[in-house]
């Protein structure tokens, strides 16, 4: 393998705040005009999509444990390194990182006109703060790249924003960084849990042979479940803290207020970077690091969980369809669609597991597609109140079109990729716990309600404003934006085992490290343990791709 | 279930491949093309891909007849859709008896309703691209209704189930500027919604009860072959009761039925779906989408067959809907709104056989009803075409001078949904009847067959009261309307005439045993027989020839009854009707209103949880109470920080940023201290 391919993960993560610092410091000698800052933000994430369908050709899916891993010491004598790794879930989540910011950058060529390079820099600057934090494998590592998402964000709603910006981003920066400053704290409690233990400072998440094997990392630290220990170094309080952490970003009710005002104050690039990728950050944060850090906690908190992420999909589908905001409307379907992905993460067999990552995936895409739609009538209308619309099908046909495709996607209709995350969701959750999988159903129902009234209310009926009689029709840019993210739309929708196949052996091996560190999952998860798993899903392999996996077990390593 | 060597065929694949190649042309030109299509490309493709998909049919159909009865099965595995874990969904078509009746009657109704759709849409542009995007509409629904009838396991029937409902809200708000069709296409969409709850729990506990036995599974062959594990299984009730699993499991599936098939209390969007254009009441809400439901109990008749608490429920439902029905059927006006409650009758009758274990019984009346039903909302069309969109029959009357050739044509189909003997539906209709008088296993099934016969007299009666006051009498249109009456085109007519061929003589195909003897013909009843492989769990009952034949007087009076008094009422005494209006003005109104049913949704549902959304959890919950709390806590400190800390409010990020680091040493310091 060329060294490109060696650091490929490296490569993925920081092009694009090296391609954003150069262009900085090349301003600073010649003004480089907007359409070249924009030009080149699209022509450098386009070329970091490209580098991450490479990372996608070249993975192994059926290979356990983590690829492309890249090790280097950065603070050594504190435990903290470099340390990057790739596997099926965050393969899938960097896969929509890098799919969405060249739409969003396009999306944005028009509607954004102040200050461009610095909404182009910022932009890059969040795209590498949120493939860090997908490939972290470093604690330590993860939570500045966690941090540093934060900052561009900010300044992208408090900037870019609405009139009541300033009001959404200090209320976006306060609720996350509440949370991330509980974290942090029990980083640090089991920083020192693991020094008492092992006499060693490190912050790996996991130990790969040959690669970090000199000390023992954060998954070999076993973190008391009570007795003799003082409360907060217990593994209840410790996955509280990082819960919280993440149930605020997901967000997860009671924690999701600050989600509706930020939707509605960035601008359409920032809801879509928003709803598409840094909510993930809450789920992903859950399956990578709370789940198998604090595996028997996490099974404790089960029924808590499932409970908030019940009252999430009905108390957020009611609310959506009430609102009289596009936006907040869409804002509030997010908190019950991430409801589903919860459910699905903490139903813990494959079922639930592999759709909620496909879920967080197909909410990446249905909602961020949303969220650029809504862009393009707001710059035509510069309003987003449903009232103020009515008849567009008449006027703008193929937006009419595109957004009810989108619309079919997020209600969950077959061939489109909603259902297939959903229903995976549900049976999960079902096997799991039957009542709870009965009432999420209801979901099903709640959101063809919101979507359908809104839909109706915007594009049925009588053209009853004189000013939208004469908006325009979709141009040529944006059916460009609308055909790339229908594409993966119906691929999902049509054939999810592309992306299903790849999630298999990640999702087994969360289950199994959970179990190797006490927790009984099949207690909770209808009866499956990680060895049933990788029956079941061996069995599903043909001979031949049987063969080759079992070649690769007995190969040499 | 069939036992022999199971086929496949590569041939399936093809029959919904068409319409939705079809589709997705007019799709994609719709969506990035600036102009649409000219007229006759769109015909083309639309009637071409259907016609091609009937003729696929056929020959997968006599491929399938070429098997011997008990190995009467193709499949045609494309690829594993969704799988994970002890989930897998392939993408799989099943071409089996029950299946073949189904397509043949999609693919066959299908083409003639696109090729008079031709005529009925013409002169409907409204706005530029209507024509293509109802045609490419037409296709779409084509495909998911194949996909729903041939669909191998459970998940496929469900995406053409998912699908169907889409184009039916799509078509029924086809005329969207007007935002009463809007509202009519999204409460469909919605109510139909509410019945997929139900049905995707029955999957939902249908599967984990089945991984529980080791065999996960959606794939009917294989449920079928592993029920057995689970028919003893019981289930505790919330409030104590102990029910059979499969009891349950049969009534979440049911729900989705009743949905689908506009049954009680979810029947109430199939009236309002009347907003849509004709062709689409024809072909969507009378002949194929809304009898998936009955598709599917049946298809799940092995299931049933273990479920007699949810049979009955089916029967029961059934019954008391065909009943309901017609009594509002009774009093409307509106000529399409009588069809609809006629058609929400009907589908009660085929639940009402469904539920009493006669399942070819109900696939046989979902046949004729598909020929009928379809023939006469065609005929409908046809007037209200005439008419210049005029629906209410207070304004036609005496409209057989006008177009002699769409009166025969209806007065056919109403004697067939009538059951004038030898006409369809009579055959079709007594079978229904026999099934409820022999159910022996059902509670109450005498009352049943009772409620049936006096169905049947409502049916007779509402149907010739429409058909008089549209075509006798005195014509109550005004004059400019009453010069321009006309017969429509022959793209129009001809299906008028095939479909009248097949309501009349369709029958004569599979006529009862009874009949056979009568006429000499051994296993007469050869729809039942060709059925029997896939429908082996239906009931199975002995009743005596003596017997049977009073039934069949029963039935006969009963159309002659009902169309003797509708005879006499609007014909020779015209003045009864309104004396009878005046006399029970109180039920008239409630049968007029359609008994409120509507209001009572809206005021004891619909406007409930709008309000408590709003104001509770919206305004009080998210607002005061979450971000009040947030908001307050953040005050409170802004007033602390007013008083005493204002020196360290200095605006600068850095010195928060380094404060938030000192508070957090600092917290950790006392934790680890």
């Amino acid at each position: 393998m060329s060294i490109l391919d060696t650091h490929l993960l490296t490569l993925v993560t920081f092009l694009p705040l090296g391609a954003g610092l150069f262009l900085l410091a090349l301003n600073a000698f010649v003004a480089v005009p907007s359409d070249l800052w924009r030009g080149v933000g699209i022509a450098t994430t386009t070329l970091v999509f490209l580098l991450s369908v490479r990372l996608w050709v070249l993975f192994d899916p059926t290979a356990t444990g983590y690829q492309f891993v890249e090790h280097m010491p950065w603070l050594p004598d504190w435990g903290v390194n470099y340390f990057m790794g790739i596997d099926g879930i965050s393969l899938l989540l960097v896969m929509l990182t890098t799919f969405l910011m060249p739409i969003v950058l396009l999306a944005a060529w028009d509607d954004v006109k102040k200050s461009v390079p610095s909404f182009i820099f910022h932009n890059l600057f969040l795209q590498t703060g949120m493939i860090g934090a997908f490939l972290s494998l470093n604690l330590f590592q993860f939570y500045v790249f966690w941090e540093i998402m934060l900052i561009p964000m900010y300044f992208i709603i408090g900037v870019w924003g609405g009139p009541r910006r300033i009001y959404a981003a200090v209320k976006f920066f306060l609720f996350t960084m509440a949370g991330s400053l509980l974290m942090l704290v029990a980083a640090l409690v089991l920083y020192y849990l693991h020094f008492d233990q092992t006499g060693a400072l490190n912050l790996d998440l996991v130990r790969i042979p040959g690669v970090n094997d000199a000390l023992p990392a954060l998954l070999d630290t076993d973190v008391p479940l009570g007795g003799e220990a003082v409360w907060w170094k217990t593994q209840p309080w410790l996955f509280v803290a990082f819960a919280l952490a993440f149930a605020i970003k997901v967000p997860m009710f009671p924690f999701h207020t600050w989600l509706p005002d930020a939707h509605v104050e960035a601008p359409t690039a920032g809801s879509v970077v928003l709803a598409g990728v840094l909510l993930k950050m809450g789920t992903y944060g859950f399956v990578r690091f709370a789940m198998p850090l604090f595996p028997v906690a996490a099974l404790q908190f089960v029924p808590v969980i499932f409970t908030l992420a019940l009252i999430g999909i009905v108390y957020g589908s009611l609310v959506a369809m009430v609102q009289s905001d596009v936006k907040k409307l869409i804002a509030y379907s997010s908190v019950a669609h991430l409801g589903f992905v919860l459910l699905g993460t903490f139903a813990l067999n494959l079922e639930g597991l592999e759709g909620a990552v496909l879920q967080m995936v197909n909410h990446g895409l249905s909602t961020g597609a949303l969220f650029l739609l809504v862009g393009m009538i707001y710059e035509r209308r510069h309003t987003r109140e449903i009232a103020d619309f009515g008849g567009l099908t008449r006027v703008m046909p193929v937006f009419a079109v595109a957004f009810g495709v989108v619309t079919m996607s997020s209600i969950g209709l077959p061939m489109l990729n909603g259902f297939v995350g959903e229903f995976l969701i549900l049976i999960g959750t079902f096997l799991a716990d039957p009542v709870t999988g009965a009432v999420a159903a209801s979901g099903v129902v709640l959101a063809a309600a919101y979507m359908l009234w809104m839909y109706r209310r915007i594009f049925f009926g009588p053209v009853t404003h004189e000013e939208n009689e004469r908006l325009v029709d979709l141009g040529l840019r944006e059916k460009m934006i609308v055909v790339a993210l229908i594409v993966p739309i119906v691929w999902i929708g049509v054939h999810p085992g592309t992306f299903l196949r790849r999630l298999d052996a990640s999702v087994i091996e969360l289950v199994r490290v959970m179990e190797s560190r006490g927790a009984d999952v099949a207690s909770v998860n209808g009866g499956q343990t990680s060895a049933s798993m990788a029956a079941e899903v061996a069995a599903r392999l043909s001979p031949e791709q049987a063969q080759v996996a079992l070649h690769r077990e007995e190969g040499p390593r | 279930m069939v036992n022999g060597d199971i086929h496949t065929s590569d041939l399936l694949r093809l029959i919904p491949l068409f319409p939705l190649m079809g589709a997705l042309i007019h799709g994609v030109m719709l969506g990035l093309a600036r102009r649409s299509m000219p007229r006759r490309g769109v015909i083309a493709i639309s009637c071409g891909a259907v016609i091609l998909s009937f003729l696929t049919s056929i020959l997968a159909v006599s491929e399938l007849l070429g098997h011997p009865a008990e190995s009467r099965a193709l499949v045609d595995e494309l690829f594993t859709w969704i799988g994970a874990g002890r989930f897998v969904a392939e993408a799989s078509l099943l071409l089996d008896p029950l299946s073949a009746v189904m397509i043949v009657v999609v693919t066959g109704v299908g083409s003639l309703i696109h090729v008079y759709s031709i005529g009925y849409m013409d002169d409907d542009h409204r706005d530029d691209s209507g024509f293509q995007r109802f045609f490419c509409y037409l296709n779409l629904f084509t495909f998911s209704m194949l996909m729903l009838v041939l669909g191998d396991n459970l998940l496929v029937l469900f995406l053409g189930w998912e699908g169907v409902g889409l184009c039916s809200y799509l078509l029924i708000g086809f005329w969207y500027s007007d935002e009463w069709n809007a509202y009519c296409g999204s409460k469909a969409f919605i109510v139909n919604r509410i019945g997929d709850f139900g049905f995707l729990i029955g999957i939902f506990l249908l599967f984990a009860a089945l991984a529980e036995v080791g065999h996960p599974t959606v794939a009917f062959g294989e449920i079928e072959a592993s029920i057995g594990l689970i028919s003893d299984r019981m289930v505790t009730m919330p409030w104590g009761g102990e029910w059979k699993l499969l009891t349950l499991i049969g009534l979440f599936f049911f729900v989705g039925a009743a949905g689908k098939s506009a049954q009680l209390p979810l029947y109430v969007w199939l009236p309002d779906a009347m907003a849509g254009p004709t062709p689409v009441s024809a072909l969507i809400h009378a002949a194929t989408m809304v009898t998936a439901g009955v598709y599917m109990v049946c298809r799940m008749n092995f299931l049933y067959a273990e479920a007699p608490g949810a049979s009955a429920v089916i029967a029961w439902t059934g019954g008391l809907t065909a009943l309901v029905a017609a009594t509002i059927a009774v009093a409307q006006t509106d000529i399409k709104k009588v069809l609809a409650y006629s058609t929400v009758s009907q589908l009660g009758y085929m639940f009402l056989a469904a539920g009493c274990g006669g399942y070819s019984a109900a696939i046989f009346h979902l046949g004729t009803h598909a020929f009928f039903k379809a023939l006469l909302f065609l005929g409908s069309g046809a007037v209200i075409l005439a008419m210049h969109h005029e629906q209410d029959t207070d304004k036609m009357g005496g409209l057989a001078r006008y177009i002699p050739k769409t009166h025969f044509v209806f007065g056919i189909g109403v004697l067939a949904i009538a059951g004038l003997p030898g006409f369809s539906g009579f055959f079709s209709k007594d079978e229904v009847l026999l099934s409820a008088f022999a159910a022996d296993h059902i509670p109450g099934h005498t009352l049943l067959y009772g409620i049936g016969i006096l169905t049947a007299v409502l049916t007779a009666f509402y149907m010739f009261r429409v058909h008089i006051r549209t075509f006798y009498g005195e014509c109550r249109a005004p004059a400019d309307v009453r010069s321009h009456i006309k017969e429509p085109a022959d793209t129009v007519l001809v299906p008028l005439y095939v479909l009248a061929v097949l309501s009349a003589v369709a029958g004569l195909l599979s006529p009862p045993q009874l009949w056979g003897d009568l006429m000499g013909i051994a296993n007469s009843n050869s729809l039942h027989h060709f059925l029997e492989p896939v429908l082996s769990h239906g009931a199975v009952h002995h009743v005596e020839h003596s017997t049977e034949w009073i039934l069949v007087a029963l039935a006969v009076s009963a159309f002659l009854i009902g169309g003797g008094l509708a005879y006499w009422m609007y014909m020779v005494n015209p003045g009864v009707p309104v004396r009878i209006r005046e006399s029970l003005s109180g039920l008239h109104r409630a049968v007029v209103n359609k008994y409120w049913v509507d209001e009572f949704y809206d005021a004891a549902l619909v406007k409930p949880l709008v309000v408590v959304s709003d104001r509770v959890l919206y305004r009080g919950v998210d607002v005061r109470g979450i971000d009040g709390i947030a908001n307050g806590g953040a005050a409170a400190v802004r007033a602390l920080a007013a008083r005493g800390l204002k020196y360290a409010q200095t605006g600068l990020t850095q010195s928060y940023l380094f404060f938030m680091i000192v508070g957090t040493l600092a917290m950790l310091g006392w934790m680890l201290g």
